[in-house]
């Protein structure tokens, strides 16, 4: 009856078996994951777990904006690479390591720094960001550009044993929870994270993502999670939109 | 009033949330405020009254990744 082409070889039937006979996923959710696109800014501590499993996941094109190299102290928590990467740009490891794991999807690898200025037209035309790079400065661009293009956005950030995960879709946005930079922000090289937190988080955000794109269980934006691993307590709170917001007000 | 504050019960004077971030001493710009699960926009901490037995949380941001 069905007249439509096969819309998946053999060898991606058997590769998503475990989406494909998810009632939430199935054949449809997998097409949606084929055909997204997801940028995900920074390929560190967060991007480098989340790449994996969206890469395993299928979807289908992966944009890897970072403009590091792989360093050895990286290595306790970014799983994505090895010891024969140290000294490598992240993206070139990154694009090969995912390829290796999955030859059906397209890696983009942008060897670059997100700015302000440069926010909007790197964010542009991907269906989804996954924030998970490294400084608040970079993260306010991120999340302003978002809104300004009607990008979804998965943010998600870590600090010693905390991490917070929020998905937004235009109002609230980042800047009605992060209204102004912190002063004196701590930073992961400061104060230190523990490695399996970012694996966690990371993978908090490849599955918002994939949730999202598959359009798989209640809609989530604006929720934050937070999760305070040393206290081992989580919390989902909702973000109330600031009505004076700069960004979405 | 009786409120609990990061798990704690806790006896304050302030009546609104830019007052309590005041008597804890806290830096606005470096926290999240929830009150009974629901982040408070910074804009509205000095009109949000605080009521007996409300649940806040302070939570520094982190940024990351």
């Amino acid at each position: 009856m069905d007249r439509q082409p096969p819309r998946f070889s053999d060898r991606e039937v058997e590769r998503y078996a475990r989406h494909l006979v998810l009632r939430e996923i199935g054949g449809p959710g997998q097409q949606k994951l084929k055909a997204a696109r997801v940028l995900l800014v920074g390929a560190g501590g967060i991007g480098a777990p989340a790449a994996l499993y969206l890469a395993a996941a299928g979807v289908g094109t992966l944009g890897l904006l970072d403009d590091d190299a792989v360093a050895l102290s990286n290595l306790q928590r970014q799983v994505l690479y090895a010891e024969a990467d140290l000294g490598r740009p992240k993206v070139e490891a990154a694009a090969e390591r995912l390829g290796g794991l999955n030859s059906d999807i397209a890696v983009v690898p942008m060897p670059a720094r997100l700015t302000p200025q440069n926010a909007r037209e790197l964010v542009a035309g991907w269906d989804l960001v996954i924030d998970g790079s490294d400084s608040f400065e970079t993260r306010a661009a991120v999340g302003e550009a978002c809104v300004a293009e009607g990008v979804t956005l998965v943010a998600a950030a870590i600090g010693r044993w905390e991490a917070q995960i929020a998905v937004l879709k235009g109002k609230p946005c980042w800047r009605c929870f992060v209204p102004e930079i912190p002063p004196d922000a701590e930073t992961c090289v400061a104060v230190g994270v523990v490695g399996a937190l970012a694996g966690v988080a990371g993978s908090l955000a490849a599955l918002a993502a994939i949730r999202a794109i598959a359009e798989a269980g209640p809609d989530i934006a604006g929720e934050v999670m937070i999760l305070d691993a040393l206290n081992w307590r989580t919390r989902i709170v909702r973000l109330a939109a600031d009505p004076d917001c700069t960004v979405c007000g | 009033m009786k409120l609990t504050v990061n798990g704690e019960d806790r006896e304050v004077g302030a009546r609104d949330i830019a007052g309590l971030i005041a008597e804890l001493g806290l830096d606005a710009r470096k926290v999240a405020v929830e009150r009974n699960l629901e982040i408070v926009p910074r804009s509205l901490h000095g009109s949000t009254p605080l009521a007996d037995g409300d649940r806040i949380e302070l939570v520094q941001f982190v940024g990351g990744g």
